[in-house]
């Protein structure tokens, strides 16, 4: 079904190598999120896999059939692009059709297949409007719609999410999710995001300057980051990095401590700092300190523990929780 | 415009130009109008009088009169046709990335820059001459007896000398329409399987059918009033074969002297464009709308 292999995977514009060298597995039904900041060449991996661009080296296999050169209409897979791209002169109708009717199936079995799909996505009653009398996330799932009627090996979503705001976002992350609990179709999802990322994802794929970072579960990313980058873009707020003398007492080069494993008093602890900020989120409050000797960190303690800019305040790190870290940034275990 | 005092002074400010501009209109109309109901003729001056509508009836019986109807009705379309239909493929093809699209471009232009008189004589003398001409050259390469274009087949040389005149226009503006089409709509499109053809009709063409109508909009508008290139080339003829009605008019006041008959001849023609308008912003208005 829908298995998706990347073996020695390459891209370079010119002479700039926009991804060096890529493998990567991805299972028949698995959740696959892209991770990574701007310009760390997800998108661009994700338009290889899809053959809107042209590999410059290695071998993309789709289901067990190498489809490298293969078009992008032969290779079985949708997409739900960022701008949701729907055709603007045709109806909802017309844009989940479109497919469909290119793929020349009947008009009956065209119909019942819109229907299905708008039945699915709560589009029924919108069928007959254009693109532009919908609201953002109905144009979303008009999107998704036009990519599930293919009934395709995998979808392929490149930031679907980034152009609705806040609430509608989270809302959209549900159903996609839910979608993919219905389908059981391979997905996988490209976004910056790494709140996406945790929440959506089976497996997630951290990517940095075109090249794998690590590759695992949201928990395993979470636990037992590989290295700095990953330790550092996944989990919010950041997890603190400290180096130096503090660092050296745990026979490491630089160790990294997750805002929410520190622990905080007022009267005595490891390292000693001043409040800077104090963010409170109610169920939260996210601390900025400014510890002697170490710098900024940031601690998150229980909402009502209170305190304010300016108070003297102790950190002390959950010794089980601390990562270590070389001096080439990898994890020490 | 809030309040009702900056609404008249508003008003107050506008009316020197309306009325100059209402005044420009009106004077050469009435005049028209009133030169139409004369018997006027440069040769008898000091004779005008009073003729009623005869004038009209005279210029509406001329057998001349529905051939310029007919060739200004087959100019218009005649380009409309070649200029959209050449100018969406040219535009197709100058969208492609390719060596020296920049200078490309402004060739294709060229043209439009192009007074008409000098592009009609360039034409008359370069091209379609049946001696010099480069058409005739390549029809002796081949052993063929050279055409005379003017001579043969005056109306379709003049719709061809337009349409090459016009024909970037189109382009450009159809160029610019292709451009502004999202580049993930045709990836979507590719995505979800449809060819180049496909694409085209599904995509393109919907996405284009706002230029369009803009370029036959505006180019209809000065389509009707072709005259340099007739007067250049055929002056006409032979006979009345490639007379529009602008040139009908020309002929009637400054061949015949008689500005009655063209002052009846310049009414009819407004009337006329005034129709063809009429049915185009209808067409337009529903187009530009959706």
């Amino acid at each position: 079904m829908g298995s998706i292999t990347l073996k020695n995977v390459s891209k370079a514009f010119g002479a700039h190598a926009v991804i060096p060298s890529i493998d990567l597995d991805i299972d028949d039904g698995e959740f696959v999120v892209f991770v990574g900041p701007s310009g760390c060449g997800k998108s661009t991996l994700l338009r290889l896999i899809a053959g809107l661009e042209d590999v410059s080296g290695g071998e993309i296999v789709i289901d067990g059939k190498n489809a490298t050169d293969l078009p992008p209409a032969k290779r079985g897979l949708s997409m739900v692009f960022q701008s949701y791209a729907l055709y603007p002169h045709m109806s909802v109708r017309g844009n989940i059709a479109f497919p469909l009717k290119m793929m020349g199936e009947d008009k009956a079995v065209i119909d019942k297949k819109v229907a299905d799909a708008a039945r699915v996505l709560n589009l029924t009653d919108y069928l007959d409007r254009k693109p532009r009398q919908l609201s953002g996330g109905q144009r979303q799932r008009v999107a998704i719609g036009r990519a599930i009627v293919r009934q395709p090996e995998a979808f392929l979503f490149d930031e679907p999410l980034s152009n609705l705001d806040a609430a509608l976002r989270v809302n959209m992350r549900l159903e996609i999710s839910q979608l993919h609990q219905q389908l059981k179709t391979t997905m996988i999802y490209v976004t910056h995001d790494q709140v996406e990322a945790m929440t959506m994802a089976d497996k997630i794929v951290v990517l940095n300057r075109g090249r794998i970072e690590q590759v695992g579960s949201p928990l395993e990313l979470y636990h037992r980051p590989d290295n700095l980058f990953v330790a550092g873009f996944i989990g919010s707020p950041k997890m603190n990095f400290v180096s130096g003398a503090p660092a050296a007492m745990h026979q490491a080069h630089t160790i990294g401590v997750r805002p929410e494993h520190l622990v905080l008093s007022k009267e005595r602890g490891t390292w000693r700092g001043t409040v800077g900020v104090a963010e409170h989120l109610g169920s939260d409050t996210f601390l900025h300190v400014n510890a002697d000797g170490i710098g900024t960190m940031t601690a998150r303690v229980s909402g009502d523990f209170a305190v304010t800019h300016g108070d003297q305040v102790f950190l002390t790190p959950d010794p089980q929780r601390v990562h270590r870290f070389d001096e080439t940034g990898m994890a020490i275990r | 415009m809030a309040t009702l005092h900056t609404r008249s002074a508003a008003r107050l400010m506008m009316a020197p130009s309306v009325l100059l501009l209402l005044a420009w209109m009106i004077v050469p109309l009435s005049m028209t109008i009133y030169f139409s109901l004369l018997r006027y003729n440069l040769l008898m001056p000091g004779m005008e009088e009073f003729a009623g509508l005869s004038n009209y009836t005279y210029f509406l019986t001329d057998p001349a009169f529905f051939q310029a109807i007919f060739n200004t009705l087959a100019i218009v379309l005649g380009v409309l046709f070649i200029t959209v239909v050449g100018g969406i493929g040219l535009a197709l093809l100058l969208d492609q990335p390719m060596f020296g699209q920049g200078i490309v471009r402004i060739l294709v232009i060229a043209p439009f820059l192009i007074m008409p008189t000098v592009a009609a004589l360039v034409w008359k003398n370069m091209f379609m001459n049946p001696v010099n001409g480069i058409f005739a050259w390549l029809a002796k390469l081949f052993g063929l007896q050279p055409f005379d274009f003017l001579a043969n087949a005056p109306l379709f040389s003049i719709i061809l000398i337009v349409a090459w005149q016009w024909l970037p226009f189109a382009t450009l503006i159809l160029l610019t329409a292709l451009q502004s089409l999202d580049e993930e709509q045709k990836e979507a499109a590719q995505m979800d399987g449809a060819g180049a053809l496909s694409r085209f009709i599904y995509l393109i063409l919907p996405h284009l059918s706002r230029a369009i109508t803009v370029v036959i909009l505006i180019q209809t508008i000065f389509l009707l009033s072709v005259f340099a290139e007739i007067l250049v080339t055929t002056n006409g003829g032979p006979g009345t074969q490639s007379t529009n009605l602008t040139f009908l008019v020309y002929a009637q006041a400054l061949l015949q002297f008689d500005v009655g008959g063209a002052s009846a001849g310049g009414i009819i023609a407004v009337i006329l464009a005034n129709i063809v308008a009429f049915f185009l912003m209808r067409m337009i208005g529903k187009t530009l709308e959706a």
